[in-house]
C-alpha cells in the first residue's frame, strides 16, 4: 500500500474525458514524477487530488482515509501541501509573514480567533518561521515585500511555505516551468536536497524529462487521460510506448 | 505596555493626548474674530469626529484587511441607533445597557448579512451587501413601522415605561446620562480670547473612540490580523495552506458590524432619536468614502478621513454667499461678484462639489489616502535634513506598485 492511492479515477468535462481510469500508487517517501504530453490529464488529475476539482468515478486514498469531497484546506490539515505551477504567495506580505502564516495554520488549524495574541510574541512560531527561511536562504530578505522578490526566490518561498509545515506529501505542478536552464538546475539542487534532509513523499508533475530524469524514482507516464505505464526512470527512458506518446509514432 | 511594543504605545499615548486635548486643539482662533467660524470645538461636532471614528475604524477592519467592500454598513449603524433608543423608551436613560445592546443587536445582524454575503467575494459580495442594507432601509422606513416609527424616527415620548428610571409623572422629556451625568451637560472656559467647551457627551464617546481604536490596534498587529490580510492578498493559497478563510471573513465581517452598531448606539445616545435616513445607501457610502480618504488598511486613516468629512460637512457648508462677499469686499464689484459665485459653487450648500474633488485628487495622486501624503511629506523632510548623499538610489528601492503589474 502506498501513502497516496489512486483507484480508477475519472474526470469528464461536457464531452471531454481529460482522466480515463487513472491508477497510481505513491509510495511513502519516494518521488514519483507524472509525465505527459499536454494535455495529457496531468493538471486535472492533481486538482483531483487537492480537492479543487471531484472526481466522477473512482476513489483516492491518502493514509487509508479518502480525501474525496473535502476542501482543499481540510486536505491540507491531512498533510498535503502543494506548490503551484506559478508560485502562489502573499504578495501584500512580507517574506517572514509568509512563512508564520502556514506555521500558524499548522499549530492551531483552520480557524481560529487569536485577534489579542500579538504575532511577534509568539516565539515558538517566529524561531520555525526563521528556522526555515534560514534553511533556504532566505533570511536576509525576511522584511521584504514577496511581490518583489524575484521569479526564482518566489518559487523558493513557496517551498519554504510548504516545507514548514512538514508535509506528508508535497504535490509540485510543474515547478520549474517557464524557468531559464540556471534557474531549473537550482529547483533540481533544492529538490534534491530537501528529499535527502526530510522523510518527506513527493509527487512531482512536470513537462521537462531532465527535471525527472534527474529526480524521479519512479516515473507514471500519462497520456490521454489514462496512465501508459508506470516505471523507474531507467526503464522509462527506452519504452517504445512513451517514445510514441511524446513523439506521435515510433521512431525509426 | 498593554501587550504593545514601544512605538505602538507612543503612536497610542499619542491618539490618547489628540482626543483628550479635541476641544482646545479645535478652537485655535479667538471667539468675535472673522476666523472663528473654523472653530470646530463644539460639542456636537466633535462627537460626530468620534463617533464616525469609531465607524470607519471597524469599517476599516473589514475592507482595509480583507479586502472585502461591504456597501452596506449603514445598516448596522441603524440598527444600533433603533437599539439604543429602546433601551431609552423601556429601560433607563443611562446610556450604558443601550450601547451594550446595540452592539450585540448589530453583531447579530452582521452574522445573518455576513453569512450570506460572503458566499460571494468582489463586485457581487459588495451588491449583495448593498440590497441587504438597502431591505433593511425600507423596513425601517415602512413595514416595521411599530418598531421604527417609519418615517417620524423613533424617539422618546412622555408615556415611555422605562422601567428603572421612570417612576412619577414627567412633564419634559428626560436627557440621556451616564450614571446621573447628563450628556448635554458642558463646561466652558475662556481663556487668552478663546472659549472652550468641555463636554460630558464628548468626552464619553472619546473614551469609548480610543478603546475602539485600541482593539484595532490589537487587531492589526495579532495572528488574526495576518490572517485578514492574507485573505486579501491571495484566498487560493491560503486555502492550500490548510485555512479556512470563510470563518475569518465572518469574523471581520461580524467585529466591524459590532463596531457600527457602537457608532449607532453613541449616535442615540447623543440625541436620543432614531430615523431611517440613517440606513440609507448614502450613508453607507459615506463610510467608504471616509475611509478611503484618510488611507484604507492604515491605523489612522480612516479616523482623518472621518474628520475630514465631517468637517467639511459642518464648517465648510456654513460658508454662504453673504460670508463670502464680507470675504472679498475689498475687491471692486466687478472682479467680486465673480469671484464670489465661483467660490459659492464649492462652499455652502456646494461642499459636496468640494469633497468629490477631493476624492478626486486623492484617488488618483495619493492611493494610500491622506495618510500616505503625510508619509511622502515626512520622507522629503527626513531626506533634506539627511542631506544629498542619501539620495543615492541604491538606497532607495522602487517602490512596490499599488496595482499589479
Amino acid at each position: 500500500m502506498g501513502i497516496l492511492e489512486v483507484k480508477n479515477v475519472g474526470k469528464r468535462f461536457g464531452g471531454l474525458q481529460a482522466l480515463g481510469d487513472v491508477n497510481l500508487s505513491v509510495q511513502e517517501n519516494s518521488l514519483h514524477a507524472i509525465i505527459g504530453p499536454n494535455g495529457a490529464g496531468k493538471s486535472t488529475l492533481l486538482n483531483c487530488l487537492v480537492g479543487k476539482l471531484i472526481p466522477d468515478t473512482g476513489s483516492v486514498m491518502f493514509d487509508g482515509q479518502s480525501v474525496l469531497g473535502r476542501k482543499p484546506h481540510e486536505i491540507n490539515q491531512m498533510g498535503i501541501s502543494r506548490v503551484f505551477q506559478t508560485p502562489e504567495i502573499f504578495g501584500d506580505l512580507t517574506v517572514f509573514e509568509n512563512v508564520m502564516i502556514p506555521c500558524f495554520a499548522k499549530r492551531d488549524g483552520a480557524f481560529r480567533l487569536h485577534a489579542f495574541e500579538t504575532v511577534a510574541r509568539e516565539k515558538d512560531i517566529v524561531e520555525k518561521a526563521e528556522h526555515i527561511l534560514d534553511d533556504v536562504n532566505m533570511l536576509d530578505k525576511r522584511h521584504m515585500n514577496a511581490a518583489s522578490l524575484s521569479r526564482g526566490d518566489k518559487r523558493r518561498l513557496e517551498m519554504a511555505m510548504c516545507l514548514v509545515q512538514d508535509p506528508r506529501l508535497l504535490l509540485l505542478d510543474e515547478p520549474t516551468a517557464g524557468m531559464s536552464r540556471a534557474d531549473t538546475n537550482n529547483t533540481i539542487e533544492l529538490l534534491k536536497e530537501i528529499k535527502q534532509k526530510r522523510d518527506i513523499t513527493m509527487a512531482i508533475i512536470e513537462h521537462d524529462m531532465h527535471v525527472v530524469f534527474s529526480l524521479a524514482e519512479r516515473i507514471t507516464v500519462l497520456a490521454q487521460g489514462t496512465p501508459l505505464v508506470e516505471d523507474t526512470p531507467e526503464n522509462i527512458k527506452g519504452h517504445p510506448k512513451v517514445q510514441e506518446a511524446y513523439l506521435g509514432q515510433a521512431h525509426g | 505596555m498593554l501587550g504593545l511594543n514601544n512605538k505602538d504605545t507612543k503612536f497610542l499615548l499619542i491618539v490618547i493626548a489628540l482626543t483628550l486635548f479635541t476641544p482646545i486643539l479645535l478652537q485655535p482662533f479667538p471667539e468675535g474674530s472673522a476666523m472663528a467660524q473654523f472653530n470646530a470645538g463644539y460639542p456636537d461636532l466633535m462627537q460626530r469626529f468620534a463617533i464616525f471614528g469609531i465607524f470607519a475604524i471597524g469599517f476599516n477592519i473589514l475592507f482595509g484587511l480583507t479586502g472585502y467592500l461591504s456597501f452596506g454598513h449603514a445598516a448596522f449603524l441603524g440598527v444600533g441607533s433603533y437599539s439604543a433608543v429602546w433601551m431609552f423608551k423601556l429601560l433607563s436613560m443611562n446610556i450604558i445597557p443601550a450601547i451594550i445592546l446595540a452592539v450585540i443587536v448589530s453583531g447579530i445582524f452582521a452574522l445573518a448579512i455576513g453569512f450570506i454575503s460572503l458566499r460571494r467575494s468582489g463586485i457581487y459580495f459588495s451588491i449583495l451587501t448593498l440590497a441587504f442594507a438597502q431591505m433593511s432601509f425600507n423596513l425601517a422606513y415602512s413595514v416595521l413601522t411599530p418598531i421604527t416609527n417609519g418615517e417620524t424616527g423613533l424617539q422618546l415620548t412622555l408615556k415611555d415605561p422605562r422601567i428603572l428610571d421612570g417612576a412619577g409623572e414627567i412633564t419634559s422629556l428626560p436627557v440621556t446620562n451616564i450614571f446621573g451625568l447628563a450628556m448635554n451637560s458642558s463646561t466652558q472656559i475662556e481663556l487668552f480670547g478663546r472659549l472652550f467647551t468641555f463636554n460630558v457627551g464628548y468626552y464619553v464617546t472619546a473614551v469609548i473612540a480610543i478603546l475602539a481604536f485600541y482593539l484595532s490596534l490589537r487587531i492589526f498587529r495579532s495572528p488574526f490580523g495576518m490572517m485578514l490580510r492574507a485573505v486579501k492578498s491571495n484566498q487560493q493559497r491560503m486555502n492550500y495552506t490548510g485555512l479556512n478563510s470563510r470563518p475569518y471573513t465572518l469574523a471581520a465581517f461580524v467585529i466591524s458590524g459590532m463596531y457600527a452598531g457602537l457608532a449607532g448606539g453613541l449616535l442615540a445616545s447623543m440625541d436620543p432619536l432614531a430615523g431611517a435616513e440613517r440606513m440609507q445607501w448614502t450613508a453607507s457610502g459615506e463610510v467608504v468614502i471616509m475611509t478611503i480618504l484618510g488611507g484604507a488598511g492604515t491605523l489612522m486613516g480612516p479616523v482623518l478621513g472621518a474628520g475630514f468629512i465631517k468637517y467639511l460637512e459642518n464648517i465648510f457648508s456654513k460658508i454662504n454667499e453673504n460670508v463670502l462677499h464680507s470675504w472679498f469686499s475689498w475687491l471692486p464689484d466687478g472682479l467680486a461678484d465673480p469671484l464670489v459665485w465661483l467660490f459659492a459653487r464649492f462652499t455652502g450648500e456646494g461642499w459636496t462639489l468640494t469633497l468629490g474633488l477631493m476624492f478626486m485628487l486623492v484617488v488618483i495622486f495619493l492611493p494610500g489616502g491622506l495618510m500616505e501624503g503625510g508619509q511622502r511629506i515626512g520622507r522629503l523632510l527626513r531626506r533634506k535634513k539627511d542631506g544629498p548623499e542619501s539620495k543615492d538610489p541604491e538606497h532607495h528601492p522602487k517602490q512596490t506598485p499599488h496595482v499589479a503589474e
